[in-house]
């Protein structure tokens, strides 16, 4: 090779050439990278449903309605003496403040859920998947004489209140999860659609 | 007439003129020179070897009955374990060949830290054989779902939804990684390709750089000390032997003998390792709505699952979760700087200093204990002393600069002993 060589004229062919070559290995991988996400297939399965609660009446339960990505879905309308139940005798709950991350931001309240009335669950059981019995009464009950309503699950005898609560002592380790969700309207919910909330 | 030998001679000439047989051959084999000190810990590189080619047979073979659906995979295993012939022999080959593979990675990562074998000039071979842990241990992850148990499924789902811990982009990473909202065929799909073909093909070749350059420089030996550094009027170090035929047949043959000889033993009489090596709740197929009593991981990754649970609380506003996948991120990572943590004037650890003894001595302890852990429910006093061993365990890496530099070391001898 001669000496002649123009150093910065070859430095700016490899640069531009590489720069050209780059963009086609980032052009490349998109297809490669695209073609992990949901596929059309699994995105229609896991869409957001939603659940006309205008019939539902005060101290009701609709569901379990079939099911948000295989879950079904618990939608309890709650009546004041229950709403004032929730906040009694907080010492027989495990996670009473919901600090395990079973719910969105805007459901780790007191009613677990987004209007206080309403409330939107997982309807399994945190044990072992089993479908929890909607107890609403604020009365003794054989499984338990101090019953404040709620969820009692008849595999093994969890217990979860009218938020889904877990009582502590028995197998669930968690509270019941609550799903994204989100009010369309006053009467129609949207299970798997946080609407920006969170 | 021309005699055998010399037709052969003639045939091996012009291949050589052609392609570096001889050539390679003998740097690598018949001339390849190594100290002729080493001992029973210098075993487990060939033994790694004999699992991987193991693993990559057996592995072939099982694909030629497994299905990677949803639908198909448990029922495939089934199939695989009571109506192909000899299908049970290549699962469980497979599978103890998996344990087996981390047995002796484990003790051969560890002849490396007592020998100081990562030190200059093979610090390029510690990494890459660290890159060879970190391809062995995504291989064994996808390859755990296959089987498509419920421990398979949630043992994923847990380490997958660890994604989900990273701020921001955490929830629609793990999305993208599993292909859909939950665990699913999708997965179980892509997880096979990345076990069949994509980790196999990059595993084999970090393994050939690794060997290329264990060849460039040569073994170390448990003196740790430099054999070319001696040599005679040939060149050929006093204190090297060929590694052809002296170790292939003197040593590692021997050692392949005995290390099949306790393969077999578990292979045929104790398959699931008690619940270890294939875990119970495995039995039952993947099921999304029935979380397993206990889920752990396979016995390899448990000290680092313990790491993983050891962080419990929030720090810097970010959470005690995401803070628990840096700590294991971070314990595999550190492995790779060891090279450049270690500032003592010698390798091995029989002329270092009480400090280094007793650093290594804990880290093995620790890393025991915490392997432990990662097998049982947390429980309070559990999870404090995972957080202990935690510490050691970084203690180890972390303070290596100073008690490396500080402590009083024995004088190396200028030749190999024994």
């Amino acid at each position: 090779m001669s000496d002649d060589v123009s150093k910065g004229r070859r430095n700016f062919l490899i640069g531009a050439t590489s720069v050209v070559g780059g963009a086609g290995v980032v052009g490349l991988a998109v297809p490669f990278v695209g073609s992990w996400n949901p596929s059309a297939k699994a995105l229609a399965a896991g869409a957001p449903i939603k659940i006309d609660i205008g019939k539902l009446t005060p101290g009701t339960m609709l569901g379990p309605i079939p099911a948000w990505r295989d879950k079904p879905i618990f939608v309890v309308y709650r009546t004041e003496a229950m709403m004032a139940q929730l906040g009694e005798r907080l010492e027989r709950l495990a996670d009473p403040d919901s600090e395990e991350e079973q719910q969105p931001d805007y459901a780790a309240n007191e009613t677990r859920s987004i209007r206080p009335e309403i409330g939107v669950y997982v309807g399994i059981c945190t044990h072992l998947a089993c479908s929890p019995k909607f107890r609403p009464e604020l009365e003794p009950q054989q499984f338990d004489p101090n019953w404040q309503g709620g969820f009692y699950c008849p595999c093994h005898g969890s217990k979860f209140d009218l938020a889904g609560r877990v009582y502590s002592g028995v197998p669930a380790p968690t509270n019941m999860e609550v799903p994204p969700y989100s009010y369309e309207t006053d009467s129609v919910i949207v299970i798997g659609e946080d609407g920006g909330v969170a | 007439m021309a005699t055998i030998q010399e037709s052969f001679k003639n045939m091996m000439d012009w291949v050589d003129d052609r392609l570096p047989v001889t050539h390679t051959y003998e740097k690598h084999m018949s001339k390849y020179y190594a100290p002729k000190n080493f001992n029973f810990w210098y075993i487990f590189g060939v033994l790694a070897t004999v699992v991987l080619v193991n693993q990559l047979l057996t592995g072939i073979w099982l694909t030629m009955s497994y299905v990677p659906t949803g639908e198909g995979a448990f029922a495939s295993v089934e199939y695989i374990m009571r109506d192909v012939d000899y299908g049970w022999i290549l699962r469980y080959m497979h599978s103890t060949g998996a344990s087996a593979f981390f047995v002796v990675v484990y003790l051969h990562m560890f002849r490396g830290l007592m020998y100081g074998s990562y030190k200059k000039p093979r610090e390029l071979i510690w990494v890459l054989g660290m890159l060879i842990y970190l391809a062995l241990m995504a291989e064994g992850f996808f390859g755990y779902l296959l089987p498509w148990g419920n421990m398979s499924y949630w043992g994923a789902q847990v380490i997958v939804s660890l994604a989900g811990a990273i701020p921001v982009v955490g929830e629609e990473l793990a999305v993208w990684v599993r292909g859909d909202f939950n665990m699913s065929g999708v997965t179980l799909n892509r997880f096979f390709a990345l076990h069949v073909v994509l980790v196999p093909l990059v595993l084999l070749v970090l393994v050939f750089l690794h060997i290329l350059a264990l060849h460039e420089v040569g073994s170390n030996n448990p003196d740790g000390v430099e054999i070319k550094d001696k040599v005679d009027d040939n060149g050929k170090p006093l204190d090297g032997v060929p590694f052809h035929p002296y170790y292939t047949i003197g040593h590692d043959l021997p050692g392949i003998v005995l290390f099949l000889i306790i393969f077999c033993a578990v292979m045929f009489f104790y398959p699931d390792g008690g619940g270890y090596l294939i875990e119970h709740p495995n039995y039952e197929p993947a099921d999304p709505l029935k979380t397993p009593d206990l889920i752990a991981p396979v016995w390899y990754y448990t000290p680092f699952y313990s790491m993983l649970r050891a962080a419990t609380f929030p720090l810097f506003g970010l959470t005690a979760k995401f803070w628990g996948l840096v700590v294991m991120a971070g314990a595999i990572a550190i492995l790779f700087v060891v090279p450049w943590l270690d500032r003592s004037p010698v390798r091995s650890m029989r002329y270092k200093g009480l400090p280094s003894k007793i650093m290594l001595a804990l880290f093995v302890i620790s890393f025991f204990i915490l392997g432990y852990l990662g097998t049982v429910h947390p429980t309070p006093g559990r999870t404090i002393l995972a957080q202990v061993c935690t510490a050691v365990y970084f203690a180890y890496f972390l303070l290596m600069p100073w008690y490396t530099s500080v402590e009083k070391t024995k004088p190396v001898p200028e030749r190999v002993t024994g």
